[in-house]
């Protein structure tokens, strides 16, 4: 138990007769950067609240940093740190007394607050902005302050929920950088969510895959996407100008297809098996008039993982252009509401 | 985690409320204008015996003189010379009595007296002489107002009248002739000395109202709207007892509401003239212990909504009937039986006749021990039901 941060025995969370997070196991080593991927209404924000002590469990149990979060609420709380999805800031108090009063709440020494507080504006860039209202920062300023105030009590875990969602790109990086720093400079134990692939890649020493409340897959990134080159199955980008939905149809009906996925206007990402698969789908283009600009054997990505895993990709934005939803373990085509 | 870091948690919630509010303006300026608008609101549109003055009455003498000889004239003359000293008409003459009702109709006048056409004559040969006096039905407060002063105005012309007559006919001094004709003399006194006024009756409901709705309001939408904000999470994942949460909020809001009551208080002694008779210090312990009355109810419904907005609505749906049941505007003795009956569970109910036996009557805390007593009764149970539910309901 000595090296292990969180450990959750079949979780389970329901709200009514809705189930948000079901039976989940898993372990958090410390040190760790784990990461929840999944997409809207997986269950990841559910997840985290009950390991915060924020809502108790309907079913089974969890320690984190070795105390239980049913019994040891309190224990818990003085070792974690919390960035949910909504700020936890007060616009009208300056970045100083935002921190001081979360510092006090945390019984830390007023000396020693004072200097915690300087030290942690520092590391962000922000010691200019101290005294100024958090009402008239950016997003992007928000957040860093936003995270330096779940850092005041040196959490040994810190909880960062879609840290990067809504920032800028410039923003987004500064945040990513500083969750590794945290990592790599306190060995800080981070459990970060995202829907971000390219984000769990980056950061995430393990990835745990979660849709409808459920784990589909607990790996590191790279042997994640072993999952798909080892099944003998390639990632097949072509570029067509001419997509039809004839021609979509005509690829998913191939025997060696899984998934076909329209990126964008001229690009279709396939799923096939075996070791024709490249040739049966030119073969399928060609034949339905499909005009071939580029044909490329890719690199899975996480998003084709998860695509792989589930059968619906992770954006909802994208999941309304997938033209199949059978898949090819016959998962139940829900649809979801939110 | 003890009792101290406890309360210290809960004051630097709390601080963190008041200063969040200090900084914001449209809040600060609401602070001071609702007590205010209440005070001036209410004062004005109650008249009260006192506040009557000036009011137009229209005046028609129909008299038909005997010779030179009118005593509808000398009555209007009699009317005049009394009004000058107390201010209440503006008497203005008509020509007949239908002028009389069409500018009581067309709002020109509130009122109006009408002295009858055989009033010299019926006088003359020893009957009584008929004096009208016709009100607006569509004011009825004003109008019954108007009706006892001018019935106690004419009343006592009678008595003058018949006083002088005796002197004159019988030559018996004035005063034991004003015996004769008015045998009881009546007096009415107060338990303080002075005139009070509606103000006086209303600032201590007002008060005590004004303090309650802050906190009732406040409260819900205070622990709502963090929760909304998704702020609630940051103070509920640190390790501070949920008590200290909610101690912060109420220590906050019940400072917000104390502010205002005191500014109602300020507002009625220095624009409204209300005399305090009784200790400030034991108004402002009665409207705190009011607070702890209700502080209960506040937290129980915070509990059992999620969304500020539900909450808002359920406070306004409770407050404001309490508001009319619990005595601010009219005395609870004059309300409907069952609408007394349903009083008495009103804590507020006691808070305002505690603040008004203090405020008016100069009562200190033996007189009001039954008020105390009841009001921390209500705080008891209140109170241990709503921490009961506030446990639960933080842990959704
Ligand atoms: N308090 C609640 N009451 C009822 N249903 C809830 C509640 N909180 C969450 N849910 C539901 O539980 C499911 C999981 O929600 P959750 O917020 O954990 O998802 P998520 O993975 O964090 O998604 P997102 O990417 O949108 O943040 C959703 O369908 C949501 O509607
Ligand atoms: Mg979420």
């Amino acid at each position: 138990m000595n090296d292990v941060a969180i450990k959750a025995t079949n979780l389970v969370k329901k709200f009514g007769d809705f189930v948000a997070v079901d039976h989940l196991s898993f372990e958090v080593n410390k040190g760790e950067i784990f990461g929840f991927l999944g997409p809207n209404g997986a269950g990841k924000t559910t997840t985290i609240r009950m390991l915060c002590t924020l809502s108790s469990p309907t079913e089974g149990s969890a320690t984190v940093a070795g105390f239980d979060v049913a019994h040891q609420g309190n224990k818990v709380r003085e070792h974690i740190g919390l960035v949910s999805e909504k700020m936890i800031m007060y616009d009208r108090l300056t970045a100083q007394e935002n921190l001081r009063l979360f510092g006090e709440l945390f019984d830390i020494p007023r000396n020693a607050l004072r200097e915690r507080i300087g030290e942690l504006l520092r590391v962000v860039n922000m010691e200019k902005w101290a005294d100024q209202q958090i009402g008239t920062f950016s997003t992007g300023m928000k957040q860093r302050i936003n995270v330096i105030r779940a850092l005041l009590n040196e959490p040994e875990i810190l909880f960062l929920d879609e840290p990067t969602l809504g920032l800028d790109p410039q923003s987004t990086n500064e945040i990513r950088d500083f969750t590794r720093s945290i990592n790599d400079d306190a060995g800080t134990t981070i459990i970060l969510t995202t829907h971000a692939m390219t984000e769990a890649d980056m950061l995430c020493d393990r990835i745990s895959i979660i849709d409808y409340g459920k784990i589909v897959a607990l790996d590191t990134p790279s042997n994640l996407k072993k999952v798909i080159t080892g099944a003998d199955t390639s990632v097949i980008e072509l570029d067509v100008p001419n997509i039809t939905p004839t021609l979509v149809s005509n690829i998913q009906s191939m025997s060696c297809t899984q998934t076909v996925t329209v990126e964008d206007e001229t690009h279709i990402r396939v799923h096939a098996t075996g070791d024709e698969a490249c040739d049966n789908v030119i073969d399928t283009v060609r034949s339905g008039a499909g005009q071939i600009r580029s044909i490329h054997n890719v690199e899975p990505t996480l998003e084709d993982v998860f695509l792989y895993l589930t059968g619906h990709v992770v954006r909802e934005q994208v999941a309304d252009k997938v033209t199949t939803q059978e898949g090819r373990h016959g998962r139940r085509a829900r649809s979801r509401i939110r | 985690m003890g009792a101290r870091s406890g309360i210290r948690h809960a004051l630097w919630i709390a601080w963190k409320d008041l200063l969040d509010l200090s900084r914001n303006r449209m809040g600060l300026v609401m602070l001071i204008l609702m007590p205010l608008f209440m005070m001036g609101m209410v004062g004005y549109i109650f008249p009260s015996n006192s506040g009557m003055s000036h009011v137009p009455v229209a005046l028609a003498n129909l008299d038909a003189a005997q010779g030179n000889t009118s005593l509808g004239t000398q009555f209007v003359a009699q009317l005049e010379a009394l009004n000058n000293k107390t201010g209440m008409m503006d008497l203005s003459t008509v020509g007949s009595a239908a002028d009389v009702k069409s500018n009581i109709q067309n709002g020109q006048q509130s009122a109006g007296i009408i002295i009858g056409s055989n009033f010299t004559s019926n006088l003359k040969t020893g009957k009584q002489a008929d004096v009208t006096i016709v009100v607006d039905e569509s004011n009825p407060q004003m109008s019954s107002l108007i009706q006892t002063q001018l019935t106690q105005a004419i009343g006592l012309m009678g008595t003058q009248t018949a006083t002088y007559g005796l002197n004159q006919t019988y030559k018996t001094p004035l005063n034991y002739s004003l015996a004769q004709v008015a045998p009881y003399n009546v007096q009415t006194t107060g338990i303080v000395p002075g005139q009070t006024s509606y103000f006086e009756f209303v600032a201590p409901g007002i008060m005590g109202m004004v303090v309650m709705m802050s906190l009732m309001t406040g409260l819900p939408h205070a622990i709502s709207y963090e929760r909304e904000m998704g702020t609630l999470d940051g103070m509920l994942a640190a390790p501070v007892h949920r008590m200290s949460i909610l101690g912060g909020k109420v220590i906050a809001q019940t400072t917000r509401g104390m502010m205002q009551g005191i500014m109602v208080l300020i507002l009625s002694i220095v624009l409204f003239g209300v005399v305090i008779q009784g200790s400030i210090a034991l108004i402002l312990g009665i409207l705190l212990l009011g607070v702890f009355s209700l502080v209960g109810l506040g937290i129980l419904i915070t509990s059992f909504t999620s969304t500020e907005e539900t909450a808002t609505m359920i406070m306004m749906t409770l407050t404001f009937p309490m508001m009319f049941l619990s005595g601010v505007f009219f005395p609870i003795s004059q309300m409907p039986q069952f609408m007394q009956v349903i009083a008495q569970f009103l804590p507020l109910t006691y808070t305002i006749s505690a603040l008004r036996q203090v405020v008016v009557l100069g009562a200190g805390v033996p007189e009001i021990s039954r008020d105390i007593i009841i009001l921390f009764g209500f705080g008891i149970v209140l109170l241990s039901a709503a921490l009961l539910a506030f446990e639960r309901a933080m842990k959704r």
